[in-house]
Protein backbone atom coordinates (compact mmCIF):
# COMPACT_ATOMS: atom_id res chain seq x y z
CA UNK A 1 0.00 0.00 0.00
CA UNK A 2 1.46 3.56 -1.01
CA UNK A 3 0.63 6.03 1.61
CA UNK A 4 -0.64 10.07 0.80
CA UNK A 5 0.15 12.21 3.61
CA UNK A 6 -2.74 14.47 4.36
CA UNK A 7 -1.57 16.94 6.15
CA UNK A 8 -4.74 19.45 4.96
CA UNK A 9 -2.98 21.28 2.30
CA UNK A 10 -3.15 20.71 -1.21
CA UNK A 11 -4.50 18.57 -3.84
CA UNK A 12 -4.23 15.32 -2.33
CA UNK A 13 -6.93 13.42 -4.29
CA UNK A 14 -5.16 14.20 -7.72
CA UNK A 15 -1.89 12.46 -6.70
CA UNK A 16 -4.63 9.55 -5.26
CA UNK A 17 -6.43 9.55 -8.82
CA UNK A 18 -3.42 9.31 -10.96
CA UNK A 19 -1.94 5.86 -8.76
CA UNK A 20 -5.47 4.99 -9.18
CA UNK A 21 -5.41 5.01 -12.75
CA UNK A 22 -1.95 3.12 -13.14
CA UNK A 23 -3.68 0.55 -10.98
CA UNK A 24 -1.67 0.91 -7.58
CA UNK A 25 -3.20 1.22 -4.05
CA UNK A 26 -3.20 3.83 -2.16
CA UNK A 27 -4.66 5.24 0.93
CA UNK A 28 -5.01 9.10 1.97
CA UNK A 29 -4.07 9.67 5.75
CA UNK A 30 -2.96 11.43 8.36
CA UNK A 31 -2.35 8.30 10.69
CA UNK A 32 1.16 7.55 11.65
CA UNK A 33 0.55 3.71 12.05
CA UNK A 34 -0.48 3.65 8.43
CA UNK A 35 2.32 5.76 7.41
CA UNK A 36 4.14 3.44 8.98
CA UNK A 37 2.60 0.11 7.39
CA UNK A 38 3.15 1.84 4.11
CA UNK A 39 5.34 0.41 1.29
CA UNK A 40 6.14 3.73 0.04
CA UNK A 41 5.16 7.42 1.18
CA UNK A 42 4.15 10.03 -1.10
CA UNK A 43 3.97 13.80 0.07
CA UNK A 44 2.23 15.53 -2.02
CA UNK A 45 0.91 19.29 -2.00
CA UNK A 46 0.28 22.53 -3.59
CA UNK A 47 0.52 25.34 -0.59
CA UNK A 48 3.04 27.33 1.64
CA UNK A 49 5.96 25.78 3.61
CA UNK A 50 4.63 27.56 7.35
CA UNK A 51 1.28 25.59 6.74
CA UNK A 52 2.71 22.55 5.95
CA UNK A 53 5.33 22.76 8.53
CA UNK A 54 2.76 23.72 10.91
CA UNK A 55 0.04 21.21 10.02
CA UNK A 56 2.73 17.98 9.91
CA UNK A 57 3.82 19.27 13.32
CA UNK A 58 0.38 19.35 14.46
CA UNK A 59 -0.43 16.14 13.20
CA UNK A 60 2.19 14.17 14.62
CA UNK A 61 3.65 13.55 11.70
CA UNK A 62 7.33 14.93 11.48
CA UNK A 63 9.22 12.44 13.33
CA UNK A 64 7.42 9.49 11.35
CA UNK A 65 8.17 10.30 8.45
CA UNK A 66 11.71 11.95 8.85
CA UNK A 67 12.56 8.46 11.17
CA UNK A 68 10.53 5.69 10.48
CA UNK A 69 10.07 6.51 6.44
CA UNK A 70 13.21 8.50 5.24
CA UNK A 71 15.91 7.77 7.89
CA UNK A 72 14.72 4.08 7.47
CA UNK A 73 14.82 4.01 3.64
CA UNK A 74 11.37 3.68 3.10
CA UNK A 75 10.66 4.87 -1.03
CA UNK A 76 9.25 8.23 -0.17
CA UNK A 77 8.33 10.98 -2.77
CA UNK A 78 7.58 14.40 -2.12
CA UNK A 79 6.14 16.38 -4.70
CA UNK A 80 5.95 20.42 -5.33
CA UNK A 81 5.90 21.74 -1.47
CA UNK A 82 7.04 17.98 -0.79
CA UNK A 83 10.47 18.71 -2.08
CA UNK A 84 10.74 22.34 -0.38
CA UNK A 85 9.64 21.01 3.15
CA UNK A 86 13.02 18.61 2.83
CA UNK A 87 15.70 20.93 3.00
CA UNK A 88 17.14 22.99 6.24
CA UNK A 89 15.02 26.17 5.68
CA UNK A 90 13.04 27.71 3.41
CA UNK A 91 12.27 31.54 2.99
CA UNK A 92 8.98 30.99 3.19
CA UNK A 93 7.78 32.44 5.96
CA UNK A 94 11.17 31.66 6.73
CA UNK A 95 10.50 28.10 8.03
CA UNK A 96 12.33 25.56 9.60
CA UNK A 97 11.75 22.50 7.34
CA UNK A 98 12.31 19.30 7.70
CA UNK A 99 16.08 19.38 7.61
CA UNK A 100 16.96 15.82 5.56
CA UNK A 101 18.28 17.36 2.73
CA UNK A 102 21.20 20.12 3.75
CA UNK A 103 20.35 23.46 1.93
CA UNK A 104 17.80 25.85 2.04
CA UNK A 105 14.32 26.91 -0.44
CA UNK A 106 15.03 30.40 -2.35
CA UNK A 107 12.21 32.14 -3.75
CA UNK A 108 12.86 33.51 -7.73
CA UNK A 109 13.80 36.73 -8.27
CA UNK A 110 11.34 38.91 -9.68
CA UNK A 111 13.94 41.01 -11.76
CA UNK A 112 16.80 38.67 -13.40
CA UNK A 113 19.35 40.41 -15.53
CA UNK A 114 17.12 43.60 -15.67
CA UNK A 115 14.16 41.39 -16.96
CA UNK A 116 11.00 40.65 -15.09
CA UNK A 117 10.32 37.25 -14.28
CA UNK A 118 7.04 36.59 -13.83
CA UNK A 119 6.42 34.73 -10.05
CA UNK A 120 5.02 32.32 -9.72
CA UNK A 121 6.52 30.21 -12.31
CA UNK A 122 3.37 28.70 -13.79
CA UNK A 123 3.22 26.01 -17.15
CA UNK A 124 5.34 23.64 -18.56
CA UNK A 125 9.02 23.52 -18.48
CA UNK A 126 11.86 21.16 -19.41
CA UNK A 127 13.49 19.04 -17.38
CA UNK A 128 16.63 17.91 -17.86
CA UNK A 129 17.96 14.89 -16.20
CA UNK A 130 21.32 15.66 -14.68
CA UNK A 131 22.12 11.85 -12.85
CA UNK A 132 20.81 8.42 -14.07
CA UNK A 133 18.40 7.62 -11.71
CA UNK A 134 15.41 4.79 -11.87
CA UNK A 135 12.76 7.21 -11.54
CA UNK A 136 13.68 8.47 -14.90
CA UNK A 137 13.30 4.73 -16.71
CA UNK A 138 11.46 5.21 -20.09
CA UNK A 139 11.44 9.46 -19.81
CA UNK A 140 13.35 11.38 -22.30
CA UNK A 141 15.74 13.64 -21.15
CA UNK A 142 14.17 17.78 -21.44
CA UNK A 143 10.57 16.33 -21.24
CA UNK A 144 8.41 19.05 -19.80
CA UNK A 145 6.81 18.97 -17.02
CA UNK A 146 4.16 21.06 -14.96
CA UNK A 147 5.37 23.53 -12.51
CA UNK A 148 3.39 25.61 -10.05
CA UNK A 149 6.22 27.05 -7.97
CA UNK A 150 7.60 30.93 -6.54
CA UNK A 151 10.64 29.14 -4.72
CA UNK A 152 12.79 26.19 -5.76
CA UNK A 153 14.79 23.83 -3.46
CA UNK A 154 19.00 25.12 -3.26
CA UNK A 155 20.66 22.09 -1.75
CA UNK A 156 24.07 22.22 -1.06
CA UNK A 157 25.24 18.73 -2.42
CA UNK A 158 25.38 18.89 -5.85
CA UNK A 159 25.15 14.98 -5.68
CA UNK A 160 21.56 15.26 -4.60
CA UNK A 161 20.46 17.12 -7.58
CA UNK A 162 19.58 14.43 -10.32
CA UNK A 163 17.84 16.84 -12.61
CA UNK A 164 17.56 20.67 -12.84
CA UNK A 165 15.18 23.41 -15.39
CA UNK A 166 15.48 27.33 -16.30
CA UNK A 167 13.75 30.06 -15.11
CA UNK A 168 15.71 32.69 -15.39
CA UNK A 169 18.72 30.72 -14.02
CA UNK A 170 19.06 27.14 -13.60
CA UNK A 171 17.31 25.56 -10.77
CA UNK A 172 17.06 22.16 -8.95
CA UNK A 173 14.25 20.17 -10.68
CA UNK A 174 14.59 17.33 -8.88
CA UNK A 175 16.72 15.79 -6.35
CA UNK A 176 17.24 12.01 -5.01
CA UNK A 177 19.23 10.78 -1.82
CA UNK A 178 18.82 6.93 -1.75
CA UNK A 179 15.57 6.09 -1.71
CA UNK A 180 14.06 9.56 -1.10
CA UNK A 181 13.27 10.98 -4.85
CA UNK A 182 11.47 15.07 -4.78
CA UNK A 183 10.51 16.87 -7.65
CA UNK A 184 9.33 20.30 -7.50
CA UNK A 185 7.09 19.57 -10.87
CA UNK A 186 3.64 18.04 -10.30
CA UNK A 187 3.79 14.29 -11.57
CA UNK A 188 0.26 14.07 -11.39
CA UNK A 189 -0.43 17.07 -14.02
CA UNK A 190 2.25 16.40 -15.92
CA UNK A 191 1.13 14.10 -18.81
CA UNK A 192 1.67 10.59 -19.88
CA UNK A 193 5.81 11.62 -18.52
CA UNK A 194 4.45 12.26 -14.97
CA UNK A 195 2.47 9.25 -15.02
CA UNK A 196 5.59 7.01 -15.66
CA UNK A 197 7.77 8.60 -12.97
CA UNK A 198 4.70 7.72 -10.43
CA UNK A 199 4.50 4.63 -11.79
CA UNK A 200 8.34 4.19 -11.99
CA UNK A 201 8.53 5.50 -8.10
CA UNK A 202 5.50 3.16 -7.03
CA UNK A 203 7.98 0.00 -7.84
CA UNK A 204 10.29 0.66 -5.83
CA UNK A 205 11.26 -1.54 -3.02
CA UNK A 206 12.50 -0.52 0.46
CA UNK B 1 12.81 28.05 -20.20
CA UNK B 2 8.59 27.65 -19.87
CA UNK B 3 6.69 26.56 -22.56
CA UNK B 4 3.92 28.44 -24.37
CA UNK B 5 0.87 26.83 -23.47
CA UNK B 6 -2.58 25.73 -25.75
CA UNK B 7 -5.41 25.30 -23.52
CA UNK B 8 -9.23 24.39 -25.43
CA UNK B 9 -12.17 25.51 -23.95
CA UNK B 10 -14.93 23.45 -23.86
CA UNK B 11 -18.77 25.23 -23.31
CA UNK B 12 -20.87 23.10 -21.23
CA UNK B 13 -24.32 23.05 -20.63
CA UNK B 14 -26.27 20.99 -17.97
CA UNK B 15 -23.56 18.08 -18.82
CA UNK B 16 -23.13 18.26 -22.54
CA UNK B 17 -20.44 20.09 -24.48
CA UNK B 18 -22.30 22.45 -26.37
CA UNK B 19 -20.36 24.09 -29.53
CA UNK B 20 -20.98 21.06 -32.76
CA UNK B 21 -17.43 19.63 -32.42
CA UNK B 22 -18.18 17.73 -35.27
CA UNK B 23 -14.57 16.05 -36.62
CA UNK B 24 -14.69 12.67 -34.24
CA UNK B 25 -15.93 9.92 -36.05
CA UNK B 26 -17.22 7.63 -33.47
CA UNK B 27 -16.68 10.08 -30.50
CA UNK B 28 -19.79 11.14 -28.80
CA UNK B 29 -19.02 14.51 -29.43
CA UNK B 30 -21.54 15.71 -26.54
CA UNK B 31 -19.50 14.29 -23.96
CA UNK B 32 -17.38 16.51 -22.20
CA UNK B 33 -15.03 13.35 -20.86
CA UNK B 34 -14.63 11.93 -24.27
CA UNK B 35 -13.83 15.42 -25.19
CA UNK B 36 -11.70 15.96 -22.53
CA UNK B 37 -9.54 13.15 -22.99
CA UNK B 38 -9.38 13.61 -27.27
CA UNK B 39 -7.23 16.99 -26.01
CA UNK B 40 -5.65 15.37 -23.33
CA UNK B 41 -4.21 12.42 -26.08
CA UNK B 42 -3.65 15.23 -28.42
CA UNK B 43 -1.43 17.22 -25.96
CA UNK B 44 -3.13 20.17 -24.89
CA UNK B 45 -1.21 21.73 -22.27
CA UNK B 46 -4.75 22.37 -20.34
CA UNK B 47 -8.57 22.43 -20.57
CA UNK B 48 -10.83 24.91 -19.13
CA UNK B 49 -14.70 23.83 -18.84
CA UNK B 50 -17.42 26.82 -19.18
CA UNK B 51 -20.34 25.84 -17.45
CA UNK B 52 -22.66 28.05 -19.49
CA UNK B 53 -25.54 26.21 -17.07
CA UNK B 54 -28.15 28.93 -16.45
CA UNK B 55 -29.28 28.03 -13.05
CA UNK B 56 -28.07 27.02 -9.65
CA UNK B 57 -30.32 23.83 -9.29
CA UNK B 58 -27.76 22.06 -12.38
CA UNK B 59 -24.45 22.79 -10.63
CA UNK B 60 -24.35 19.28 -9.73
CA UNK B 61 -23.96 18.39 -13.00
CA UNK B 62 -21.04 20.26 -13.66
CA UNK B 63 -19.75 18.24 -10.74
CA UNK B 64 -20.09 15.26 -11.49
CA UNK B 65 -18.59 16.28 -15.19
CA UNK B 66 -15.52 17.85 -13.03
CA UNK B 67 -15.08 14.40 -11.35
CA UNK B 68 -15.18 12.76 -13.76
CA UNK B 69 -12.45 14.61 -16.63
CA UNK B 70 -10.84 14.72 -13.47
CA UNK B 71 -10.40 10.49 -13.20
CA UNK B 72 -9.18 10.74 -17.19
CA UNK B 73 -7.21 13.40 -17.50
CA UNK B 74 -3.70 13.98 -15.97
CA UNK B 75 -2.86 18.03 -16.88
CA UNK B 76 -4.29 20.84 -15.33
CA UNK B 77 -8.08 22.06 -16.04
CA UNK B 78 -9.99 24.77 -14.83
CA UNK B 79 -13.73 25.61 -14.37
CA UNK B 80 -15.41 28.17 -15.09
CA UNK B 81 -18.85 30.05 -15.08
CA UNK B 82 -21.36 31.36 -12.53
CA UNK B 83 -18.77 30.96 -9.61
CA UNK B 84 -19.81 33.65 -6.94
CA UNK B 85 -18.89 32.27 -3.43
CA UNK B 86 -15.62 30.25 -2.02
CA UNK B 87 -18.45 27.34 -1.61
CA UNK B 88 -18.49 27.70 -5.52
CA UNK B 89 -15.09 27.65 -5.77
CA UNK B 90 -14.56 24.76 -3.19
CA UNK B 91 -16.43 22.26 -4.67
CA UNK B 92 -15.06 22.29 -8.28
CA UNK B 93 -11.18 22.17 -6.53
CA UNK B 94 -12.79 19.16 -4.50
CA UNK B 95 -13.80 17.43 -7.37
CA UNK B 96 -10.17 17.28 -8.98
CA UNK B 97 -9.99 20.57 -10.63
CA UNK B 98 -6.68 22.43 -10.48
CA UNK B 99 -7.76 26.14 -10.81
CA UNK B 100 -10.99 28.10 -10.48
CA UNK B 101 -11.85 30.76 -13.54
CA UNK B 102 -13.83 33.98 -11.93
CA UNK B 103 -15.51 36.75 -14.02
CA UNK B 104 -18.62 38.32 -13.40
CA UNK B 105 -18.57 37.43 -9.85
CA UNK B 106 -15.18 39.08 -9.19
CA UNK B 107 -16.39 42.31 -10.94
CA UNK B 108 -19.30 42.35 -8.09
CA UNK B 109 -17.48 41.56 -5.55
CA UNK B 110 -13.72 41.81 -5.69
CA UNK B 111 -13.08 39.91 -2.36
CA UNK B 112 -13.73 36.82 -4.14
CA UNK B 113 -10.38 37.05 -5.50
CA UNK B 114 -8.72 37.74 -2.40
CA UNK B 115 -10.78 35.22 -0.46
CA UNK B 116 -10.50 32.66 -2.91
CA UNK B 117 -6.50 33.00 -2.98
CA UNK B 118 -6.02 32.69 0.79
CA UNK B 119 -8.52 30.20 0.59
CA UNK B 120 -6.90 27.70 -1.73
CA UNK B 121 -3.50 29.83 -3.02
CA UNK B 122 -3.11 31.99 -5.54
CA UNK B 123 -2.31 29.62 -8.86
CA UNK B 124 -5.67 28.42 -8.26
CA UNK B 125 -7.17 31.24 -8.80
CA UNK B 126 -7.81 32.51 -12.59
CA UNK B 127 -9.52 36.07 -13.11
CA UNK B 128 -11.29 35.88 -16.30
CA UNK B 129 -12.56 39.32 -18.02
CA UNK B 130 -14.49 39.49 -20.96
CA UNK B 131 -13.39 42.75 -22.72
CA UNK B 132 -14.43 45.18 -25.33
CA UNK B 133 -13.00 48.60 -26.92
CA UNK B 134 -15.00 51.11 -25.42
CA UNK B 135 -15.49 55.19 -25.77
CA UNK B 136 -16.24 55.74 -22.00
CA UNK B 137 -14.23 57.98 -20.35
CA UNK B 138 -13.55 56.34 -17.55
CA UNK B 139 -11.99 53.45 -19.82
CA UNK B 140 -8.11 55.21 -20.31
CA UNK B 141 -6.92 51.72 -21.87
CA UNK B 142 -10.04 52.42 -24.56
CA UNK B 143 -11.30 48.84 -23.14
CA UNK B 144 -14.18 48.34 -20.78
CA UNK B 145 -15.03 45.06 -18.98
CA UNK B 146 -18.11 43.49 -19.52
CA UNK B 147 -20.12 41.34 -17.72
CA UNK B 148 -22.69 38.65 -17.88
CA UNK B 149 -21.93 36.76 -20.85
CA UNK B 150 -20.80 39.59 -22.46
CA UNK B 151 -24.14 42.01 -21.90
CA UNK B 152 -23.66 44.34 -19.03
CA UNK B 153 -21.01 47.07 -19.47
CA UNK B 154 -19.70 47.47 -15.97
CA UNK B 155 -17.47 50.86 -16.04
CA UNK B 156 -14.33 49.32 -15.51
CA UNK B 157 -11.02 49.97 -17.28
CA UNK B 158 -9.87 46.58 -18.56
CA UNK B 159 -6.44 47.33 -17.47
CA UNK B 160 -6.95 48.67 -14.05
CA UNK B 161 -9.06 45.63 -13.55
CA UNK B 162 -6.46 43.20 -14.51
CA UNK B 163 -4.02 45.24 -11.99
CA UNK B 164 -6.34 45.28 -9.65
CA UNK B 165 -6.89 41.50 -10.26
CA UNK B 166 -3.22 40.72 -9.45
CA UNK B 167 -3.33 42.76 -6.73
CA UNK B 168 -5.88 41.13 -5.24
CA UNK B 169 -4.19 37.82 -5.48
CA UNK B 170 -4.98 36.69 -8.97
CA UNK B 171 -3.02 33.79 -10.13
CA UNK B 172 -3.67 34.07 -13.61
CA UNK B 173 -5.33 36.69 -15.75
CA UNK B 174 -7.64 35.38 -18.99
CA UNK B 175 -8.20 38.35 -21.81
CA UNK B 176 -11.49 37.54 -23.65
CA UNK B 177 -11.73 39.42 -26.34
CA UNK B 178 -15.73 39.86 -27.17
CA UNK B 179 -14.79 41.99 -29.99
CA UNK B 180 -13.06 38.80 -31.59
CA UNK B 181 -14.69 36.30 -30.01
CA UNK B 182 -16.13 34.10 -33.03
CA UNK B 183 -14.71 35.88 -35.46
CA UNK B 184 -11.76 34.19 -36.37
CA UNK B 185 -9.67 37.46 -36.58
CA UNK B 186 -7.22 36.84 -34.44
CA UNK B 187 -6.79 37.80 -30.72
CA UNK B 188 -6.97 41.37 -29.88
CA UNK B 189 -3.40 41.81 -29.75
CA UNK B 190 -3.45 45.39 -28.22
CA UNK B 191 -4.85 44.50 -25.01
CA UNK B 192 -3.71 41.52 -24.49
CA UNK B 193 0.17 42.69 -24.66
CA UNK B 194 -0.82 46.16 -22.88
CA UNK B 195 -2.40 43.71 -20.48
CA UNK B 196 0.92 41.32 -20.23
CA UNK B 197 3.31 44.15 -19.69
CA UNK B 198 1.33 45.51 -16.67
CA UNK B 199 1.61 42.49 -14.54
CA UNK B 200 3.82 39.95 -13.48
CA UNK B 201 1.46 37.24 -13.69
CA UNK B 202 0.58 35.03 -16.64
CA UNK B 203 -1.91 36.35 -19.34
CA UNK B 204 -3.85 33.92 -21.47
CA UNK B 205 -5.25 35.20 -24.59
CA UNK B 206 -8.86 34.30 -25.24
CA UNK B 207 -11.09 34.86 -28.24
CA UNK B 208 -10.38 35.52 -31.81
CA UNK B 209 -8.30 32.74 -33.04
CA UNK B 210 -9.04 30.93 -36.79
CA UNK B 211 -5.70 30.42 -38.11
CA UNK B 212 -2.19 29.01 -36.49
CA UNK B 213 -0.51 32.41 -37.05
CA UNK B 214 -3.51 33.83 -34.50
CA UNK B 215 -1.51 32.11 -31.83
CA UNK B 216 2.00 33.09 -33.06
CA UNK B 217 0.96 36.70 -32.71
CA UNK B 218 -0.82 36.19 -29.60
CA UNK B 219 2.67 34.62 -27.89
CA UNK B 220 4.78 37.55 -29.66
CA UNK B 221 3.23 40.50 -30.54
CA UNK B 222 0.10 39.62 -27.84
CA UNK B 223 3.38 38.75 -25.11
CA UNK B 224 0.43 36.14 -23.58
CA UNK B 225 1.97 33.03 -21.99
CA UNK B 226 -1.12 31.26 -23.04
CA UNK B 227 -4.02 30.74 -25.37
CA UNK B 228 -7.31 29.74 -25.20
CA UNK B 229 -8.39 27.95 -28.49
CA UNK B 230 -11.87 26.93 -29.49
CA UNK B 231 -13.28 26.59 -33.27
CA UNK B 232 -10.11 26.48 -34.45
CA UNK B 233 -9.41 23.29 -33.55
CA UNK B 234 -13.14 22.43 -32.61
CA UNK B 235 -13.55 20.99 -36.10
CA UNK B 236 -10.69 20.20 -36.88
CA UNK B 237 -9.51 22.29 -39.46
CA UNK B 238 -6.03 23.11 -37.38
CA UNK B 239 -5.32 20.06 -34.34
CA UNK B 240 -3.04 20.65 -31.74
CA UNK B 241 0.10 18.70 -32.87
CA UNK B 242 -0.05 20.54 -36.26
CA UNK B 243 -0.52 23.86 -34.20
CA UNK B 244 2.16 22.96 -32.01
CA UNK B 245 4.34 21.93 -35.00
CA UNK B 246 3.94 25.39 -36.96
CA UNK B 247 4.62 27.41 -33.32
CA UNK B 248 7.86 25.28 -32.95
CA UNK B 249 9.22 26.21 -36.41
CA UNK B 250 8.25 29.67 -35.76
CA UNK B 251 10.53 29.65 -32.44
CA UNK B 252 8.18 29.07 -29.84
CA UNK B 253 8.95 26.74 -26.80
CA UNK B 254 6.07 24.01 -26.97
CA UNK B 255 5.80 21.33 -24.96
CA UNK B 256 6.36 18.24 -26.74
CA UNK B 257 3.60 16.13 -25.18
CA UNK B 258 4.88 11.67 -25.47
CA UNK B 259 1.80 9.65 -26.05
CA UNK B 260 0.03 9.08 -23.45
CA UNK B 261 -0.78 5.29 -24.70
CA UNK B 262 2.90 4.35 -25.11
CA UNK B 263 4.41 5.16 -21.95
CA UNK B 264 4.20 2.58 -19.38
CA UNK B 265 -0.05 2.00 -18.80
Amino acid sequence: MIAIVDYRAGNLTSVARALEHLGHHCEVTDRADRIRAADQVILPGVGAAGATMENLSRLGLIEVMRDEVIAAGKPFLGICIGIQVLLDRSDEDDTRCLGVVVGNVRRFPSVIDGKPLKVPQIGWNRVRQRLPHPIFDGIPDQSHFYFVNSYYPLPTDPAVVIATSEYGMEFCAALAKGNLIATQFHLEKSGAAGLRMLDNFCRMKA
Amino acid sequence: MLAKRIIPCLDVRAGKVTKGVRFLGNLDVGDPVAMARYYYEQGADELVFYDITASNERRGIMIDVVRAVAREIFIPFSVGGGLRTLDDMRAVLLAGAEKVSIDSGAVRNPNLISEGARAFGRQCIVLSMQVRRSENAGCKSGYEVIIDGGRTPSGRDALAWACEGERLGAGELCINSIDRDGTKLGYDLEITASISKSVSIPVIASGGAGEPRHLLEAFTIGVADAAIVASIVHYGEHPIPELKRYLRDNGVEMREATSPKRSGQ
